[in-house]
């Protein structure tokens, strides 16, 4: 057992067990804030496979924006504060088989393929030019320009649709800061 | 290669450790006298009325969506910046029509009066 | 002897390493041990170094109020931070009724944890840096957020309606102003090619990017004093407003690491602005002796954290309402057309073989132009909508009292 597998499996257990309370825990504001630990392990997970830029990006995105907007969103629910809901559904046990089902599936499958089954991990090659490629790929007209700028697009387009659902439209004839 | 990592892990743990210790300090060196009154909430001297809940404005929710955008928009123009001393005029100019379309956005929520600290 | 006056800190490091593998450790283990070390040392001297700020902090504010600041225990007043973290300390620790304990406590680690760890990153001289990580700007971002969940944890489990409200106003204005200072740290990284902050600070030998990037250096600071919560944007910790905000139900020195983080807080932006946009070591003679790059970095963070008390001590505080909108229709537009003017410009001056700085210089002006002109056009149609106001107001006066 090398250090490295010790520190992966320390990791992915956090993680895993992160994520279990995030469905299970019976607050909502709870809930979120299992929810930061699992993205804060994938983030871990995201390092010791030797993406740097990557675990940073994961916590500059997930955990300091998506994970306080959800909080905000929890909080802005009427009565979410005090919702204790129920943890277990009538049918439980038929989602246990198909959970277990699939997880076997998976396995078996992962097994039979060389590259998933080695135990050596298969990091990130660790160029000095690495983020360089990136960003002249972004922009370069034979690679991935065109999902560059839709991204945009798709940005812009998540903001506005948003903001019309979030924010009532002022009918005509309404006043300045009256909703 | 995870190197640097590792000193990053260990000052974050530091940070978080002589905080800790120092909270030790003081819960070891101060009264320990708790009382009903004394921690009970705090509002203004008089006692609390209502549930401790309070109704948001639904414009926080929006400055968090705008920070959003505008953190993915920055997580795909750094590797942009990164490159950009290889880059040519055309391709400087496809990010500023990244950073133009999203500034549309920026607009549009300026125009809808969405901005406005209700 | 002369390479310990040379480069103090390699010939600090090779001797402990020295020492340490003689002792029969494997290399492995000493490296881990050596940065074991250096982070203690580093998180250690940064929350000693508070007492200090703290102490100037109210030396300077007192000189510019005209008055003396505290003089009293120890020479100029200098252990009056000591005897108020003793008192502090003594304090008994108070947990509200019904506040979840786990985030509760943990709030203040994180906020200090938060600033700390942004020292990984800053090149305090040649040869001393905590980690040469090759995405160090990104870094600064996502670190410089953790703090912010802290503040949102602690208003959430204390239990107060006041304490809830002051903590979703000031993670509000903190995201808010993180987005300038997201699109400021893009000049840095785009003028010097990299993310590495090492490289942001060697790539500005002949010229700091002060020079070439006025404006963002203008937004970043701004933005950052904003995100900090300093004066003037300091309403979220006023006594009068919002009944001391987020930390209202902390005691004792859990309260007091909120405190010695946002200090802290404040020193780390001056610190980053001098590397980012004041050239961080770089000086005369400072590559061949490395000790003389930190003092030039000290020096550089010393002159930028004045100028930060110094608008502390000279400013109103402003409105809420006005903080928003300043961020979002004046700061955030700024950031965004320095960012297109500063790409632009440097990818003509290198296609025209024309003057670097000349064309930076062109390019700010231009920015500055056209946002004092906005300026304008908008005091303008404000002047003319208030000069109507007074009309419509009297009619609907005389209407309802007749």
């Amino acid at each position: 057992m090398t250090l490295y597998q010790i520190a992966f499996l320390v990791a992915a257990f956090l993680t895993l067990i992160a994520a279990l309370m995030t469905v299970s825990s019976p607050s909502m504001v709870h809930s979120a804030l299992w929810l930061i630990l699992t993205l804060g392990g994938i983030a871990v997970l995201f390092l010791l496979l030797n993406a740097g830029f990557l675990a940073v990006v994961q916590v500059a995105v997930y955990i300091d924006a998506i994970a306080i907007m959800i909080i905000i969103v929890v909080m802005l629910t009427q009565g979410a504060v005090r919702q204790q809901l129920r943890q277990v559904s009538r049918t439980w046990w038929g989602a246990a088989v198909a959970a277990i089902l699939l997880f076997v599936s998976l396995l078996v499958i992962f097994v039979q393929s060389p590259q998933l089954a080695s135990t050596a991990p298969t990091l990130v090659p660790s160029q000095e030019t690495i983020l360089k490629d990136l960003g002249q790929s972004l922009v370069d007209v034979n690679r991935y320009i065109l999902p560059f700028e839709i991204a945009s697009v798709l940005l812009l387009a998540a903001l506005i649709g948003s903001i019309i659902v979030a924010w009532p439209i002022r009918r005509p004839g309404q006043e300045e800061g009256e909703r | 290669m995870l190197e640097p990592w590792i000193f990053i892990a260990l000052l974050l743990g530091a940070g978080m450790l002589l905080p800790g210790v120092a909270i030790a300090a003081n819960w070891l060196l101060g009264p320990k006298k708790p009382n009903a009154i004394k921690e009970s909430t705090y509002e203004c001297g008089i006692e609390t009325v209502g549930e401790t809940y309070v109704q948001l404005k639904g414009s926080y929710y929006i400055y968090a969506l705008i920070f959003v955008v505008f953190d993915i928009e920055a997580v795909f123009l750094f590797p942009w910046a990164v490159a950009y001393n290889e880059l040519q005029l055309y391709m400087v100019l496809e990010g500023v029509l990244f950073i133009a379309i999203l500034a549309a956005g920026l607009f549009y929520a300026w125009r809808k009066g969405v901005l406005e600290w209700v | 002897m002369t390479e310990f006056l040379q480069d103090p800190f390699t010939w600090i490091g090779e001797l402990l390493k020295t020492w340490l593998t003689g002792l029969g450790l494997a290399s492995d283990f000493v490296t881990f041990l050596l940065q074991l070390l250096g982070a203690l040392v580093l998180a250690t001297v940064m929350l000693l170094l508070t007492f200090l700020l703290i102490w100037a902090e109210r030396k300077i504010v007192a000189r510019i109020q005209d008055r003396l600041g505290p003089n009293r225990v120890g020479p100029f007043g200098v252990f009056q931070t000591v005897a108020d973290l003793l008192k502090l300390v003594t304090k008994e620790l108070i947990t509200p009724t019904g506040a979840d304990l786990i985030p509760y406590n943990l709030a203040p680690l994180l906020a200090v944890m938060s600033v700390v760890g942004l020292w990984a990153v800053i090149p305090l001289a040649p040869t001393l840096l905590g980690a040469k990580i090759n995405v160090g700007v990104l870094y600064i971002i996502s670190i410089g957020a953790i703090g912010t969940l802290g503040i949102m944890l602690a208003g959430m489990s204390s239990n107060n309606k006041y304490a809830l409200l002051g903590a979703f106003r000031t993670v509000a204005l903190m995201i808010s102003y993180a987005v300038p200072m997201v699109l400021a740290l893009l000049v840095p990284v785009l003028l010097a090619g990299s993310m590495d902050m090492s490289t942001i600070v060697n790539a500005q030998s002949p010229l700091p990017f002060l020079l070439l990037a006025p404006v963002a250096a203008l937004v970043f600071f701004i933005s950052s004093l904003g995100e900090v919560g300093r004066a003037p944007f300091d309403l979220l910790e006023a006594e009068s407003e919002i009944v001391a905000g987020f930390h209202i139900e902390y005691s004792g020195l859990k309260f007091g690491m909120f405190f010695v983080a946002e200090f802290l807080h404040a020193f780390t932006i001056s610190a980053l602005t001098a590397t980012l946009f004041l050239g961080g070591w770089q000086g005369p003679w400072a590559a061949q002796y490395p000790f003389l790059g930190l003092i030039y970095f000290l020096i550089k963070t010393s002159i930028v954290y004045f100028v930060v008390i110094w608008i502390r001590g000279s400013f109103p505080r402003i409105r809420i309402d006005q903080m928003n909108s300043l961020n979002w229709k004046l700061i955030t537009p700024v950031a965004l057309l320095g960012l297109v003017a500063t790409s632009v410009a440097e990818k003509l001056a290198v296609e025209f073989a024309w003057s670097r700085l000349l064309v930076h210089l062109a390019a700010s002006a231009l920015v500055v132009l056209v946002t004092l002109t906005a300026l304008g056009i908008y005091a303008r149609t404000t002047r003319k909508r208030s000069e109507q106001m007074p009309a419509t107001g009297a009619t609907s006066e005389s209407l309802t009292s007749a």
